[in-house]
This record gives C-alpha cells, sequence and structure tokens, in this order.
C-alpha cells in the first residue's frame, strides 16, 4: 500500500481540484472500485511545469472537445454536416477548406480546375461563410477553422456572420489555425514570403487580443509537420520554435505576454508508438511552460499552458484493408487522452483514399466516445505519470527537442525567430522532414518495420468498398455562386475597399485587419483580397529540396 | 559523356501541396540511377510541358492527393499531345483502386498507389520508360 | 514522331527552326558517351561565339535564386535567348541524382533554355558533358551560356576552363569570403557577388574580399588592367541584378578589348583537348593492361621494377 500523498504541493492541488466543478459520473472502476483523483508525484496536474496536466481536476471536470473536422463540397452540404455532428454529439465544429481556398483562390481561378470543394469546403465570399454557418448561432458554438494563408481573411468573414447576425463579436470562440511557419516547413500552403506573413498573423493576435478575447488567433501546429514526415521529436521541437516565434513576433510589437500567451494553443499528431507520443505530449507542456516563463518573462501561469488539440495520424492510415485503420486510430486516440489532450480529432478508417463517407466519420467519433466514456482513463490525471518508462521517454523528447533549439537560436544569432527565417530559407526544416521520411519508408521497405496489411499480414483485403465522391456539380454551382455574389455587390464598395486594403499593407505600423473586414464586407473575393495585399508583398517560391 | 540515364520530370500539378510522397518518390528513383528533375509545387501544364522538353524527359510523373487525378491526368494527357510528346505520364498520390483501370485507359502509362514499395515504384516508371522506347526506335548511332 | 528516331542532322534542323523538344534531345546525346562525338562533330562549326557565363560559390550562397533572378533580366534584356545549364551532383552510390534548380527559372523557361545536368561522376563541379552541351546551345543561337556549377564548397577551378566569366557568389557571414580565398575562388573569380546584402555581416564580407584582392595585387597574381567588381545583391530586391549583368557585359568588353577572351578561349581549347586525351589514354591503359598481363605478372614476381614495367608497356599504350 503506498502512503497518501501530503506536502504543501498536494494542499495546493487539492485546493484547485475542489474548487471546479465535477462531471456527475461516479469515478470508479467498472467494479465499483473508487479511485483517486491524482497519484504519484509532485508538481501535480495544473502544477508549473504542467508535465502532468494543464488543469487540477483534468477530465474529471470536462472531457476533451470531440472536435471533428468537417468539410467538403458546397458550403450548404458542410453546413448540414455540422448540424449532423452537433446533433450526434460534437461539441465543436472543425471547418476543412477545399485546396483553392487554403491557397487564397476562387473557384474561378484555373488553377482551381478539378480542385473546388473536393477536399473541403469552398469559400469565395462572405456569402459563402454566412451559407457555411446559417442556423447555428455562432454564439453557442467553438468553431475551429483550418486555414493559414489566407486566414486573416476568412477570420475577418466569420466576424462579419457574426456581425450579420447580432453575436458580439466578444462572444466568439474558436481557434483559427493561422500557423505560417509551418506551411514553409511543411504543408506548403503559403501565400506571402515569411516575413509580410509574420506581420499579417501579429496583425491578427493584436486584434483578438483586442476584441475577440475568447477566440484563439493562432494554433501553432506540428500536426502537418509530422504528417510530412517528421519524427516526433521534430514535431514537438519545429513546433514549440514556432510558438517561440510567434513570441518573440508579438513581443516585438510591443504586446503583453501574459495576454496574448493565454490564448496561443496547439495541435499536435498522435501517431502509433504509444509511449513516444504521450512522452511528446507530457514535454510539449513542460517546455512550453519553461520558455514562456523563464526566458519570454510570463508571469500568468495561463500564458504558460500548453494546451493542444490532437489528431490521430492521418499518415499512419492504410488503403490496404482500410477497416483495421479503426484500431490505430482507437489506440492513437487513447495516446491523446492519456497524454492530456484539450481537445481530439478521431480519423475515419477510409481516410486514406478519399474524404470520410458519414458512417466512417461516425465511427471514429464512437471511437472517442469509447476512449472518454468506457475505458476509465478520464477518471485520473495523467494516469502513466510516474512510470520510470513515461517519465524517461518524456525527458528524452526534451532532450531532443533542446538541441533542436539550440540549433534554432543558434541559427537566428540569439533569436528564435530569425533562427525559424533562416531555416525556412536555407530549407533546414524541409530537408530534415524529408530525411525522416525517407528513412521511415526505407525502413518499411526493408521490412524492418512492419505495416500491418501493407508489408506483413496482408491477406483479407477485400479493396477499399464505398469512398465518398464528390460531385462535379460542386464547381458548376460555386462558379455560379460567385458570378451571382460579384453582379450583385456594389463594385465602387469592392474597388475602394481593396484599394484601401493595399495601402495599408504598405505601411507596417496599420494593423491589416480592420481594412480585411471592410473588403469582405463589401463581398470582394477571397482570391481579391489576397491579391490586394500580393500586390505589397509579392509571393513565395519554396526552394526546390527533396 | 556517360552511359545514358533515365531521365524523370517529377511535379505536383496544381494547387496540392502534400509533397511527402513526391520527396520519397525522387529519392527512390535516384537510388535506382535515375536523374530526377524535380519541379515542386503548384505547377501547370504547361510548365511541366516546357521542362520535359528541354530536359528530354523520358517520363513525367505527377503526384495527386486531393482527388483530381480524374481531371488532371487527362488534361496532362491532352497538353501532351498537343505538344505531339510521345513522353509516358506516371501519376501516384492517393489513387483509389476503383480508378486506376479509368486512369490507365485513358492512357496514363503507370500508377503507384498508397504503400507501393519502392522496387514497384522503380519497376512503374521502367516499364512506362521501356514501353515507349520499344514503340519508337533507339537512339541514332553515332556519324 | 518521335525525337529518338531523329538523327543528329534531323534534330540539328528541327532544333534550329526553334523545336525546344530537338533542342532537348540533342544535349541528350551530347551527354551520352555513345552519341556525344557525333553532337560535337556536328556542332564545333557552328559557333556563334555565346558569351559563356560561370556561376559558382559556396553551398547555401543563394546561387539558384540569384541565377533565376540574373536569367529573368536576361530574357528581357538580352537580343539572344539565354541558356542555362543546372549542374547539380550525382549520387556516388546509385549514379542518380536529383535535379532541383530549374524550379527558380521556370517563370521564364518560355525564352530562356534551362537544362538540369547530373555530374555523372566527374568531380570539381562540372559535368563532363558541359563542354559538348554549351556547343549544342551556341550552335543555336543562344547567347550567353550560364553554367551554374554544383555547389560544393571545393575547388572548382574547372569553371575558369569552362567560361568567359566567372562570377563568384559568396553570402554574409560565417567566413565566407575567407572560405572562398581557401577553395581557390578568389583567382578564378572575375565577378563577386555578396548575396543576401541585406544581412547583418554583408559590409564585413565586401571588405574581407576587398583585402584579399588588394593581397592578390601585391603579390601580382592579379590582372593589373581588370579588377574583379564586388556586387552587393539582394535578393529581395530585384533590380541589383542589372548590376551583375552589365558587369558580366563590362568583362565581356574587357576580354574583347585586351585580347585576354582569346587567351581564355584558347585555354579552353586547350582543356577539352586535354581531357579527351586524357580520356583516351585512361581508356587505353586500361586496355593494355587488361591485354598484356605478361608484363605485369613479371612485376608483381619483382622480376622488374614497376617504372621498368611502365617503360615496356609505354608504346603499347599509345598505339592501343
Amino acid at each position: 500500500m503506498s502512503t497518501s500523498p501530503s506536502g504543501p504541493e498536494y494542499d495546493a492541488w487539492k485546493e484547485a481540484y475542489d474548487a471546479t466543478k465535477k462531471r456527475d459520473v461516479p469515478f470508479e472502476t467498472m467494479s465499483g472500485v473508487p479511485v483517486d483523483a491524482v497519484y504519484g508525484d509532485a508538481p501535480y496536474p495544473g502544477q508549473y511545469p504542467f508535465t502532468r496536466g494543464v488543469h487540477a481536476s483534468m477530465y474529471r471536470s470536462r472531457l476533451w472537445t470531440m472536435r471533428m473536422f468537417a468539410g467538403f463540397g458546397t458550403a450548404e452540404d458542410t453546413n448540414a454536416r455540422f448540424k449532423e455532428l452537433l446533433r450526434s454529439g460534437s461539441t465543436g465544429l472543425s471547418t476543412a477548406f477545399d485546396m483553392p481556398t487554403l491557397m487564397g483562390r476562387d473557384s474561378s481561378s484555373p488553377w482551381a480546375l478539378g480542385e473546388v470543394g473536393r477536399a473541403g469546403v469552398a469559400v469565395d465570399t462572405l456569402a459563402d461563410m454566412e451559407d457555411l454557418f446559417a442556423d447555428i448561432n455562432l454564439g453557442d458554438v467553438s468553431t475551429s477553422m483550418t486555414i493559414n494563408g489566407p486566414a486573416a481573411t476568412v477570420l475577418a468573414m466569420y466576424v462579419a456572420v457574426a456581425e450579420k447576425t447580432g453575436v458580439e463579436v466578444n462572444q466568439l470562440r474558436g481557434t483559427i489555425q493561422n500557423d505560417i511557419l509551418k506551411e514553409y516547413q511543411a504543408q506548403k500552403e503559403y501565400i506571402y514570403p515569411p516575413r509580410p506573413s509574420m506581420r499579417i498573423v501579429t496583425d491578427m493576435v493584436k486584434y483578438t487580443t483586442a476584441k475577440m478575447p475568447m477566440f484563439n488567433p493562432v494554433s501553432i501546429s506540428g500536426y502537418h509537420i509530422r504528417e510530412a514526415g517528421s519524427t516526433a521529436a521534430q514535431e514537438l521541437a519545429f513546433t514549440l520554435a514556432n510558438g517561440f516565434a510567434y513570441v518573440e513576433a508579438a513581443l516585438a510589437e510591443g504586446q503583453d505576454v501574459n495576454e496574448f500567451g493565454k490564448r496561443l494553443s496547439f495541435f499536435f499528431n498522435s501517431h502509433s508508438d504509444f509511449f513516444e507520443e504521450i512522452g511528446k505530449f507530457r514535454a510539449a507542456r513542460r517546455i512550453w511552460a519553461r520558455w514562456m516563463k523563464e526566458r519570454y518573462g510570463a508571469t500568468d501561469e495561463r500564458a504558460m499552458l500548453c494546451r493542444f488539440h490532437t489528431q490521430t495520424a492521418g499518415v499512419s492510415l492504410t488503403a490496404q484493408q482500410p477497416e483495421i485503420n479503426i484500431a490505430r486510430v482507437a489506440i492513437q486516440a487513447l495516446a491523446g487522452a492519456l497524454g492530456g489532450t484539450q481537445s481530439l480529432h478521431t480519423d475515419s478508417y477510409d481516410e486514406a483514399l478519399a474524404l470520410p463517407t458519414e458512417k466512417a466519420a461516425r465511427i471514429a467519433l464512437r471511437t472517442q466516445q469509447i476512449v472518454a466514456h468506457e475505458t476509465g482513463v478520464t477518471h485520473v490525471a495523467d494516469p502513466l505519470g510516474g512510470s520510470p518508462y513515461v517519465e524517461w521517454m518524456t525527458d528524452e523528447m526534451e532532450r531532443q527537442a533542446e538541441e533542436i533549439f539550440a540549433h534554432l537560436d543558434d541559427l537566428g544569432n540569439g533569436s528564435i525567430l530569425e533562427g525559424c527565417y533562416v531555416g525556412i530559407e536555407n530549407g533546414y526544416f524541409v530537408g530534415e522532414i524529408a530525411d525522416s521520411a525517407y528513412r521511415f519508408e526505407r525502413e518499411v521497405n526493408a521490412g524492418r518495420r512492419i505495416v500491418v496489411g501493407v508489408n506483413d499480414f496482408t491477406e483479407g483485403d477485400e479493396g477499399e468498398g464505398e469512398l465518398l465522391r464528390i460531385d462535379a456539380a460542386v464547381e458548376d454551382y460555386q462558379l455560379k455562386r460567385l458570378e451571382s455574389i460579384k453582379q450583385e455587390r456594389d463594385s465602387d464598395a469592392v474597388a475602394a475597399s481593396l484599394t484601401q486594403l493595399t495601402a495599408d499593407a504598405a505601411d507596417p505600423t496599420i494593423n491589416l485587419m480592420p481594412a480585411i473586414l471592410e473588403a469582405t464586407k463589401a463581398y470582394a473575393t477571397l482570391e481579391e483580397i489576397a491579391a490586394a495585399m500580393e500586390k505589397e508583398f509579392g509571393t513565395y517560391v519554396e526552394k526546390a529540396i527533396v | 559523356m556517360s552511359e545514358s540515364r533515365i531521365r524523370v520530370v517529377l511535379a505536383k500539378l496544381g494547387l496540392d501541396g502534400h509533397d511527402r510522397g513526391i520527396k520519397v518518390v525522387a529519392r527512390i528513383l535516384r537510388d535506382a540511377g535515375m536523374e530526377v528533375i524535380y519541379l515542386g509545387l503548384r505547377q501547370t501544364t504547361d510548365s511541366i510541358i516546357a521542362a520535359a522538353e528541354q530536359e528530354d524527359a523520358d517520363a513525367i510523373g505527377l503526384s495527386m492527393h486531393n482527388a483530381g487525378h480524374l481531371t488532371l491526368a487527362p488534361s496532362m494527357l491532352h497538353a501532351l499531345k498537343d505538344a505531339e510528346m510521345d513522353v509516358p505520364l506516371v501519376i501516384g498520390g492517393i489513387i483509389p483502386t476503383q480508378d486506376v483501370d479509368e486512369l490507365l485507359s485513358a492512357g496514363v502509362s503507370g500508377v503507384i498507389g498508397p504503400g507501393a514499395s519502392a522496387e514497384e515504384v522503380v519497376d512503374i516508371v521502367r516499364t512506362a520508360v521501356a514501353a515507349v522506347a520499344r514503340s519508337s526506335e533507339s537512339g541514332p548511332e553515332a556519324g | 514522331m518521335s525525337l529518338r528516331k531523329l538523327s543528329v542532322e534531323q534534330l540539328l534542323e528541327r532544333a534550329s527552326t526553334g523545336h525546344r523538344g530537338a533542342l532537348g534531345r540533342l544535349l541528350t546525346l551530347a551527354e551520352n558517351s555513345a552519341t556525344s562525338e557525333a553532337v560535337t562533330e556536328a556542332t564545333f562549326g557552328l559557333s556563334k561565339a555565346a558569351h559563356i557565363v560561370g556561376i559558382t560559390g559556396s553551398p547555401g550562397a543563394g546561387k539558384s535564386t540569384m541565377v533565376g533572378q540574373l536569367v529573368a533580366h536576361l530574357t528581357k534584356d538580352s537580343q539572344t535567348p539565354p541558356a542555362v545549364l543546372a549542374i547539380d551532383p550525382s549520387s556516388p552510390l546509385s549514379g542518380g541524382a536529383i535535379l532541383g534548380d530549374r524550379v527558380r527559372m521556370m517563370d521564364v523557361d518560355d525564352v530562356a533554355f534551362i537544362r538540369s545536368v547530373a555530374t555523372r561522376g566527374h568531380a570539381g563541379g562540372l559535368a563532363m558533358s558541359v563542354p559538348g552541351c554549351v556547343r549544342v546551345f551556341d550552335a543555336m543561337a543562344y547567347d550567353p551560356v550560364i553554367i551554374e556549377t554544383v555547389g560544393v564548397g571545393q575547388v572548382e577551378v574547372d569553371i575558369t576552363a569552362a567560361a568567359d566569366t566567372t562570377v563568384v557568389v559568396v553570402s554574409p557571414g560565417m567566413g565566407d569570403a575567407v572560405q572562398a580565398n581557401k577553395a581557390g575562388l578568389l583567382e578564378v573569380a572575375d565577378i563577386f557577388v555578396v548575396n543576401k546584402a541585406d544581412r547583418p555581416g554583408a559590409s564585413d564580407t565586401r571588405r574581407d574580399l576587398d583585402l584579399m584582392l588588394d593581397l592578390s595585387h601585391m603579390t601580382g597574381q592579379e590582372d593589373t588592367e581588370y579588377r574583379p567588381p564586388i556586387i552587393m545583391c539582394n535578393s529581395l530586391v530585384g533590380d541589383t541584378v542589372g548590376e551583375i549583368a552589365d558587369a558580366i557585359d563590362t568583362h565581356k568588353q574587357y576580354l574583347q578589348s585586351s585580347g585576354k577572351g582569346v587567351e581564355r578561349r584558347a585555354g579552353r581549347a586547350r582543356f577539352e583537348v586535354a581531357n579527351r586525351l586524357r580520356q583516351q589514354f585512361e581508356a587505353n591503359l586500361e586496355g593494355v593492361l587488361d591485354s598484356d598481363t605478361r608484363v605485369l605478372t613479371q612485376a608483381a614476381a619483382g622480376q622488374i621494377s614497376p617504372l621498368a614495367a611502365a617503360n615496356a608497356l609505354a608504346e603499347q599504350v599509345l598505339r592501343f
């Protein structure tokens, strides 16, 4: 029998724990044995450096947000899927945009051919955003929008929808990804060169800090870095380094680290190596807290918290024997829960080949509901804390990450922000990621690493079954919709708003958000708005690093 | 002057930025002794044609991850035909098996699907190159 | 009609009417040993005396970005279209290569002709096929012909033997100027470009280069009539490449007026002839050693000295 915990840290934890409301469920095993809210040693969950979790009570108070990424076809199609997800117990909306939208292009652009509404919803103007959230009270939901290059415009559209439907802007909750640095490193959905892009991000941070206190202006995302092929430690290090870069950029603008620090959030991948992932999540919280406190001078503990969303690893899904992906997703989801995630997206088993069918998306949601409600892992905060292996793994992840930070600090002569710029320009990030991706492929190819259904246990593949097909009619519909909006709008107002935006872009002391908001309200298109800034900022072409 | 080598132009056609797969394929082909002309992201049919002409490509490989393959692959084939080029086209990426026949019958020379091994990747490209080389005579001899 | 069926002469005819695929095919034939001689024979008399510009520098100096901008500038400014040979290393293990320099020039490849070349085992930053490919471009009236070398950061003096004007690109900081000096690039440079001139340390790099030029001037290594200019280039701002183009032009004038151009071309001819001889000797040598094992056996048994063995075989090597 272990002795009950005691000491001042335990007392402080107990006080914090007692002060929070709990879910109305029995915190006991399936066999009826009551369990404590935490085991092991200090520092406890909710205590600096937060290795063990961001709250004292963790999932006893609130389960993670079950946020399912959705978006395809027209805004109306996605709106229907949103309502279906809300009905079936999803507690937050998550929006996927199609590729032209992500790149700041209209559906009518020659680049958009064959891509309209395929991998997400098409948004050309405010009208599409109005359709997307029709009959959903923006004051009642938390919305996550996964977009980066044209994030400022999409945020402005969201604000405009709220204003038009009578929702106070300061009531808006949610997150916009807006993590432009990782675009140059991994996802490649950039428009402008890194430095002007960072200005836009900083303007958004300032704008939301002043007007939208419950909205997270940046979700610093390792997910795509991992999907592009990085290791767990690289995902951790590159992501947090990008976070440091945003902090340095905001500090340089005179922003208060205790204010904006509270609203930075993160987005990690949960892959199949169970303990490595859990170690990564724990290390992320510890590193972030330490750096925010020690290097950036945060004094408010809430500004030191690494709160994160997790998505299971899309790249781990196999096209062969797709149903077995359900098992992978379950294991990855469990790692996310044991790692203390604040929200979770579980991938659908058919996503290796196409966008998920409704059935597959439902199974994915059910998978995390099983983890949340049946396994009992939510009763105890950081249940693996104190395990020698898990603690070692956490330390090891931190050690590897610190090595990378030291390199970036060196590249930037003492500035992580500059180090990130240099690393982008000289191909450091993409080169490291490509090396890791190739190493993994070679191991699979040589059979040193088994991927079930791909290079071993391959019998029993019955093919892919039903796949979601996006009707080509989406493109026609969207083009007509865009055309009619262009007919109806006041073209003088559009032109004037765009001229103003270009002028504002030329002056780095002016916040771009008001001009972008004006342009969206005039129904200027996403591409028109992007082009107005492009005049001043230029575009980015990446160096070919293979 | 040296032994001739298979030269492959690799590109992403369109806006899709997923380049993990194409980079891995580039290295696989390099490690199989081929010369890969890597064009990277956001290419158009015109830019790919220009590169394939100037580089005298033996094959063109395009990677697609956004379900656009049934639109984009035919448009590339069309552009090759317009340019009177007999360069084989190989498509890689997230291509459901149910679409493979349609692509092949449209004139695509090979499809590299998810989970293809390195040997399969090299084999698909070699086979595509050999098929076109057979349909024309071998290169002129000295003199 | 497949280009593969056409002879060198037919390809030349097509290429001269602007068929880019035919020119691309010719370059392939110039690269491959089975056909390179035929291309050389067919093109050596067709020279339009194109100006050949070599661009070299350490890795990460931003060479390919700069070359991209320079080519873009030349497509607008030059009477004749420019051509680029962008060289990247072949893998020593597989012999394959990933050639990625084209990406920086794709917006101008409707006017300029860009060809990526792998070194195919040749050290020194160039590929063996470079002179043959340059000759093809020259024959087809591309001018200038730009050769972008592998940025291996080692001695790349090959470039002087291939080019009329050599541009050495360095980046600020990290002692790049000193490294360039050590690598022997200082002696070969006709023009220096300090890239990323907006970065801290750029003016230090300029001063270092100036100092080193002064030194080599004093020791008499330097041409007294021509001092390589140092151009500060900010790749974020497009117009500095105009200065580079002007400097290339100035150097070209100098080569003509001073007679140095003739010297360089003579040097180039010598280099190429010597290379061909060397190759031929190598091939003969291997052939003789393989066919006449008697002398080798004696040398191995210690019956004759290595020198005597070589002397005994020398005649055969020449006649092989």
